[in-house]
């Protein structure tokens, strides 16, 4: 028996979807600043594994000699996600939501077996409420990194007034290049996310436009008895999630 | 009862009533938030693009210049005479100092002898100084990050007058007192505007000594400005020219697109 169930609140997905174009102008109009000055190399030893990029990246994308236009839109689609983010993790924590999506202290070893299971090394995923071990430190972690992005822009975008923050990252130039690993990381994110979200199927994509998802009941809950018809049910609760969530 | 039928009719529309098939029920709620979901996203398109193609203002879309100087006008309280750039021993300066580009002193026939530092004053005529004058003042001498607009940045070492004493030396208190100083090359080829408090900021010097020796041609002899709370792109090379205005002096890079404040 199939049922609609609540699964993610409007807020969220304003949220979640307001990121998704507003990172991506971030990661373009960094990669236009970045151009003007691409000295990140991958080394080992004196060997050049990697040199971040190369020419046909930049002209592919189209990103060469717009230094200007980068600067003007990366400081301005950086408010966005700045307040998008705060509101997120304000929410999060407000309306409790957050239990679902910090990690706990199964959630380590449950992430590696979830992480063992989806690289079919390990036949059996582990039992998992709304969100398993490896998406709670996934989702917190991304947070961290927004987190990071921010703090270490400031220290670039002002790295005198705001000193003492260039410093704590170990200066301007330093910095710099965290700012990069952690756009490096969204990048790395967002390919595995997809991936997974492909694998996970239709019910779960829809859930994160919609906010429910359909659960099946693998059997009736009761003897069918003559309820009057317009009698709501009690609870659109998933069976399998022992918490009835708080969002509706 | 009228209204609840108008209301279990929209219910049932949106494919929110319980009396509905389930499969109706899904069908109708993911149409809905689908189409919603498509029409945002085309919103979204339509604003992304609305701003890419706006009508430019000084090299830049509008809508983007606009916001460019609300961020100046957000971060310029910053600002402050306390927060100075970090300085370095003079030993850890680079001795091969980078020189990133030549605009407005690269042109045949400028004879340093004959250079005089051209200020615009208020009621006292123009002022002309030469060097020797300059080195006379005070001089404060540093090494500090120089931050170029591209990315890259580097520890050097300069000496020269702090703009506060040149202003002072030369009675231009007036003159500093409005809201911006305009600097330029002798050829007018480069020139810059600076806001008061950033020219006033005490690292702010005239620069006629890089790395403790006289400054080279390259970059900027005879004196050039050195300004660590902004970007390289206000450190103007072989200054010519200096006025003080309460509006914006026109400046080459923000013609190009850039933002005019670039304070750090």
């Amino acid at each position: 028996m199939k049922k609609l169930a609540p699964k993610h609140p409007l807020a969220i997905r304003w949220m979640h979807w307001i990121n998704f174009p507003v990172l991506f102008a971030m990661i373009w109009s960094g990669l236009l600043i970045y151009w003007a000055n691409d000295v990140y190399k991958v080394r080992v030893g004196h060997d050049i594994l990697y040199s971040f990029f190369p020419n046909g990246f930049y002209k592919t994308l189209n990103l060469s000699h717009r230094l200007a236009e980068g600067m003007a839109f990366h400081f301005v689609f950086m408010w966005i996600f700045f307040v998008n983010g705060t509101v997120y993790v304000l929410y999060t924590l407000f309306s409790g939501e957050w239990r679902q999506l910090f990690p706990n202290k199964r959630s380590f070893k449950e992430g590696w077996q979830v992480l063992l299971h989806d690289l079919h090394l390990r036949k059996t995923a582990p039992p998992q409420g709304k969100f398993n071990g490896a998406q709670r430190i996934a989702y917190t972690g991304i947070i961290i990194m927004g987190l990071g992005s921010i703090l270490t822009g400031l220290a670039i975008y002002k790295p005198i007034q705001l000193g003492w923050l260039a410093a704590c990252f170990g200066g301007y130039a330093t910095a710099r290049i965290i700012h990069f690993i952690l756009t490096l990381g969204y990048c790395l994110f967002f390919v595995v996310h997809v991936v997974q979200v492909i694998f996970a199927g239709w019910n779960n994509f829809r859930a994160m436009v919609t906010g429910w998802e359909v659960v099946d009941f693998p059997h009736k809950p009761e003897a069918p008895a003559p309820v009057p018809p317009k009698t709501p049910p009690a609870t659109l609760t998933p069976p399998q999630n022992p918490q009835p969530s708080s969002n509706a | 009862m009228p209204n609840p039928t108008l209301r279990e009719k929209l219910r049932r529309i949106t494919g929110h009533s319980e009396d509905l098939p389930i499969q109706k029920q899904i069908n109708r709620r993911t149409f809905i938030s689908f189409s919603v979901f498509a029409l945002l996203g085309v919103a979204a398109w339509k604003v992304w693009f609305g701003i890419k193609d706006a009508e430019q203002s000084d090299g830049v879309q509008k809508p983007l210049r606009n916001l460019l100087n609300t961020d100046e006008k957000i971060f310029k309280p910053t600002l402050s005479d306390q927060h100075l750039a970090k300085t370095y021993p003079t030993n850890q300066a680079a001795r091969n100092v980078r020189v990133n580009s030549n605009i407005g002193t690269s042109g045949a026939g400028f004879d340093p002898a004959a250079w005089r530092l051209q200020v615009q004053t208020l009621d006292k005529g123009p002022l002309s100084v030469t060097l020797d004058e300059l080195k006379a003042l005070p001089k404060t001498e540093y090494a500090f990050e120089f931050k170029c607009i591209e990315g890259w940045s580097q520890v050097s070492w300069w000496g020269g007058v702090r703009f506060s004493d040149f202003i002072n030396h030369y009675g231009l208190q007036k003159e500093a007192a409005l809201e911006y100083v305009g600097m330029s090359t002798p050829d007018d080829q480069y020139y810059i505007g600076i806001d008061r408090a950033s020219a006033l900021h005490p690292q702010t010097i005239l620069a006629y000594e890089m790395t403790g020796q006289t400054l080279p041609v390259n970059h900027g002899a005879p004196l050039r400005l050195i300004i660590p709370v902004k970007y390289g792109v206000k450190n103007l090379k072989r200054i010519g020219k200096i006025h003080f205005s309460n509006d914006r002096p026109r400046d080459y890079w923000f013609e190009r697109g850039y933002d005019y404040y670039c304070g750090l």
